[in-house]
C-alpha cells in the first residue's frame, strides 16, 4: 500500500463573513487524501462491528464463551474452519466461534484503545502545560518526573502490577495510561514553553486572566493539532499494548475474549487450524495499520507543509506486521515512547 | 520629579527593574543583572500622552511592563490614581486590571490565532463577568464598530485581517473595560505609514472622546511628536531629558536628545541639508554593566571627566520651564553645533 502516492492536497481558501476554523479546513484536506479516508472507513466499521457484536449473536446464536464440542470441532477435537456448521471464521481451540470472539476482543482492544489514550491525553496535557507555563521549580520537578516515566522499564512494570494485584481490565487501563501520558506531556510542554511568550498570552495577562484561564483558553487551542495527531497515533499503541499483556497471560483471562490471549491460544493449532491465527491477527494488524495511516493523515492535513515521514509510517507498518505472526512478545518495539517525528 | 497638576493619573518614582543573568548547568548561579530599568521617575496627568522614546533595548517596554503591573519590579514605586500598585498580589490587582490596558506593537502575536475576533474583543468582558451571551456579542460589535472594523466579522478569524485591521482588533480589545490609561507599547511600528496615521488618528478620537490617559512608547520621533503632549527621552535604563514636547523637539537640552533627532529623517528633504547630522560614535553599552557616571558620556561629544564619575541628575536647566528637566552636566546651549564638537572629539 502506497501511501506516498497520495498528498494531501490544500484547496484554494474561499473567505467568507463566518472565518473557516482550522478544523474546516483540516477536514477539507484529510477529505482529500483516500488513505486517511480508506482508514477512517476500516475503524468506523470496526468499531460498528464491535458494538454490533451482540447483534451477530443474534444471528449465529453463538455466544462468545459456549464451546460447540459436537459442531465445532472435528472428530480429533480440533477447530473447524471457516464457513463450517454455521461458524462465519471457524472455530477455535475449545470450539468456540471465532468470529464472534474477536468481535469481543474489538471491544476490548477499542475499548482499552481509547480510554487509555483519553486518560493518557488529559494528563499529560495538563502536566505538559502546568510544567511549561509555571517553570521554575515546577517545571524542574514534573520534567525531571516525566523523565523518569519514560525511562522507565513499562513492560517489568506492567507485569508486576499483573502478578501482584491481579490481572484485570483496570489495572491494564491504568498501566497503559500511566505510560502513554509522559511522552504527550513532554511535547505540550515544549510547545507551551514556546506560546507563552507570545504577546497574546500577554494581552490576557493584562486583561487580568488568570493562569488556569490562559493555560486552557488561550494556550490549549493552539496545542489540538500537534495533541490529537500523536492522540491518534497513541490508539494503536495501546491496542498493541493491551494484546501483549493479554497474549502473555497478563492482560485479559480466558475465557474474556482479547485479540491477545486468542493469538495465546492459536500459537497451539497454528499447524491444525490456520484460520485461528490468521483472522485475529489480521483485525490486529487492520486496525492498528488504519489508525497509524489515519493519524499520518490528520497530522498531514493540520500542517500541509510537512511531508509525510516515510521511515516512521513504515518502521510502524514493520512492527505492527510481526504482531502477525506472534511478533508481541518483542515488547521493547511494540510501543514506541518515543513521540512521532514530525508529530507537531 | 513630580509634573506640575495635580490631576496626576499615574505615577512613577524610583523605578528599578533587573533582570538576573543566570548561568551554570545543574547549579544555576546569578553572574550579573541587566539593568534594564534604573531608577526612573516621572507621571502622567489625566488624560494626556506621555511619548517615551529611545532605541531598542533601553528599557521602554519594560517600564511599560512594570507600570501595567505584568511583571514585578525590583525596587520603586508606582502608583494609579492615587493608589499604590506595585507588586500588588494578582487577585488584589484585578480591579485595577481594568483601569490600565495594553496595545501591542506585534498586531500578528498579539491576538490569538485560534480564537476568533468576537471571543477575542469579548474575552475582557468574560475575564470580568460584565456581561455575557447577546449582550457580549452586541458590545462587542459596538466595539468594531467604534474602531472601524465591519461587526459582520465578529466570527473571523485574526489571520483573516490585516496589520491595520488586526491593530483595529487590539485597540477595540483595550477599549472594551473603559479603562482609564492605555499603554501603547510602539503601537504603529509594525504597520506601513499610510495605515500608521489612520490608527494614530483613531488613537487620538479615542482619547478625546473617553478622556483617555496614554503612555505612548514609540522609537520612531515624529509620531511621537504627533501624540504627545509630553516626552520622555530614554537611554540605558535611564530618563535623560523630560518635558512638554515643544521644548524637547524644539530646544532639547540632553546631548542624546539632540544627536536622536538630527538622526530622524526630515519630512522635507529640502531643508535637510541645513539640518547637520550628529554622529554618535560606538555601540549602546551592556545594559549588564553600564559606564559610570552619566550612561551616555563614552558616546557623548561633548564628555568630560566629571561625566565619567558623578551622575548627573535630572534638574531644571537655567533658561528652561520648570517642567522641562534634563539630567546632563553639559546641556546643549541654544544654537550649540554638536556636530562639530563630534568631528573634533573624533579627529
Amino acid at each position: 500500500m502506497s501511501i506516498g502516492a497520495v498528498m494531501a492536497g490544500a484547496p484554494p481558501e474561499t473567505i467568507n463573513v463566518q472565518g473557516r476554523s482550522q478544523w474546516h479546513l483540516t477536514w477539507r484536506r484529510l477529505r482529500q487524501d483516500k488513505v486517511a479516508m480508506a482508514s477512517l472507513v476500516v475503524i468506523l466499521i470496526m468499531v460498528v462491528l464491535a458494538l454490533a457484536a451482540p447483534l451477530f449473536v443474534a444471528i449465529v446464536h453463538h455466544p462468545p464463551n459456549v464451546a460447540y464440542p459436537n459442531t465445532g470441532e472435528d472428530v480429533a477435537g480440533n477447530p473447524v474452519g471457516p464457513g463450517t456448521n454455521g461458524f462465519w471464521l471457524g472455530t477455535d481451540g475449545t470450539g468456540r466461534d471465532l468470529f464472534i470472539r474477536i468481535l469481543y476482543g474489538a471491544r476490548i482492544s477499542l475499548f482499552v484503545g481509547f480510554v487509555t489514550t483519553v486518560l493518557g491525553a488529559i494528563a499529560g496535557v495538563t502536566v505538559g502545560l502546568v510544567a511549561g507555563y509555571f517553570g521554575g521549580v515546577v517545571d524542574t520537578i514534573l520534567a525531571r518526573f516525566i523523565d523518569a516515566v519514560l525511562a522507565f522499564p513499562y513492560i517489568v512494570l506492567a507485569l508486576s502490577l499483573a502478578v501482584v494485584v491481579g490481572p484485570s481490565l483496570t489495572v491494564i487501563i491504568a498501566v497503559i495510561a500511566f505510560f502513554s501520558w509522559a511522552a504527550i506531556a513532554r511535547i505540550v510542554r515544549g510547545q507551551t514553553l514556546s506560546i507563552k511568550e507570545k504577546e497574546y498570552i500577554e494581552a490576557a495577562r493584562s486583561l487580568g486572566a488568570g493562569p488556569f484561564r490562559i493555560m486552557f483558553l488561550d494556550i490549549l487551542p493552539n496545542l489540538l493539532a500537534p495533541v490529537l495527531v500523536i492522540a491518534t497515533l497513541y490508539i494503536p499503541t495501546a491496542v498493541v499494548f493491551e494484546a501483549t499483556l493479554s497474549y502473555l497471560g497478563l492482560g485479559i483471562q480466558p475465557p474474556v475474549a482479547s485479540w491477545g490471549n486468542i493469538l495465546a491460544d492459536a500459537q497451539n493449532f497454528y499447524q491444525q487450524a490456520w484460520w485461528y491465527v490468521v483472522f485475529p491477527a489480521a483485525a490486529l494488524l487492520i486496525t492498528t495499520l488504519a489508525f497509524n495511516l489515519l493519524g499520518d493523515g490528520i497530522r498531514d492535513a493540520m500542517d500541509p507543509r510537512t511531508e509525510r515521514v516515510f521511515a516512521a509510517g513504515q518502521g510502524r507498518r514493520r512492527r505492527a506486521g510481526r504482531n502477525k505472526t506472534g511478533g508481541a512478545l518483542d515488547a521493547p518495539n511494540v510501543v514506541p515512547f518515543v513521540p512521532p517525528p514530525g508529530g507537531n | 520629579m513630580n509634573a506640575a497638576g495635580d490631576d496626576v493619573l499615574v505615577r512613577v518614582e524610583n523605578l528599578v527593574k533587573y533582570f538576573p543573568v543566570r548561568a551554570g548547568g545543574l547549579i544555576r548561579q546569578t553572574v550579573g543583572q541587566v539593568q534594564a530599568v534604573d531608577d526612573v521617575t516621572l507621571s502622567i496627568p489625566r488624560g494626556k500622552t506621555l511619548g517615551l522614546v529611545g532605541e531598542t533595548g533601553c528599557g521602554k517596554s519594560t517600564l511599560a511592563r512594570c507600570v501595567a503591573g505584568l511583571i514585578p519590579v525590583t525596587s520603586g514605586r508606582v502608583t494609579f490614581d492615587g493608589q499604590d500598585i506595585t507588586n500588588v498580589p494578582r487577585r488584589a490587582m484585578r480591579p485595577v486590571r481594568r483601569e490600565i490596558q495594553m496595545i501591542f506593537q506585534d498586531p500578528y502575536s498579539s491576538l490569538n490565532p485560534r480564537r476568533r475576533v468576537g471571543s477575542i474583543i469579548g474575552e475582557p468582558f468574560a475575564i470580568h463577568k460584565i456581561a455575557s451571551g447577546t449582550e457580549r456579542r452586541r458590545r462587542v460589535q459596538e466595539l468594531m464598530e467604534r474602531v472601524g472594523l465591519n461587526p459582520e466579522h465578529y466570527n473571523r478569524f485574526p489571520a483573516e485581517f490585516s496589520g491595520g485591521q488586526r491593530q483595529r482588533i487590539g485597540v477595540a480589545r483595550a477599549l472594551a473595560l473603559q479603562p482609564k490609561l492605555i499603554i501603547c507599547d510602539e503601537p504603529v511600528s509594525a504597520l506601513d505609514v499610510s495605515i500608521q496615521a489612520q490608527v494614530l488618528n483613531m488613537l487620538a478620537d479615542l482619547q478625546r472622546d473617553y478622556g483617555l490617559t496614554y503612555l505612548f512608547i514609540a522609537h520612531d520621533l515624529d509620531v511621537v511628536r504627533h501624540v504627545s503632549d509630553s516626552v520622555a527621552v530614554m537611554y540605558l535604563g535611564r530618563i535623560c531629558e523630560l518635558g512638554p514636547k515643544e521644548p524637547v523637539y524644539g530646544s532639547s537640552r540632553h546631548p542624546y536628545t539632540t544627536a536622536l533627532l538630527s538622526a530622524a529623517p526630515a519630512a522635507d528633504p529640502d531643508g535637510a541639508a541645513s539640518r547637520q547630522r550628529i554622529i554618535l560614535a560606538g555601540d549602546v553599552p551592556s545594559p549588564i554593566d553600564p559606564p559610570s557616571g552619566c550612561r551616555f558620556h563614552p558616546r557623548c561629544p561633548k564628555a568630560q571627566p566629571l561625566c565619567s564619575d558623578t551622575e548627573p541628575q535630572l534638574e531644571v536647566k537655567a533658561g528652561d520651564a520648570t517642567t522641562h528637566v534634563t539630567a546632563c552636566h553639559f546641556p546643549v546651549m541654544a544654537g550649540e553645533d554638536l556636530a562639530a564638537a563630534g568631528r573634533s572629539e573624533l579627529s
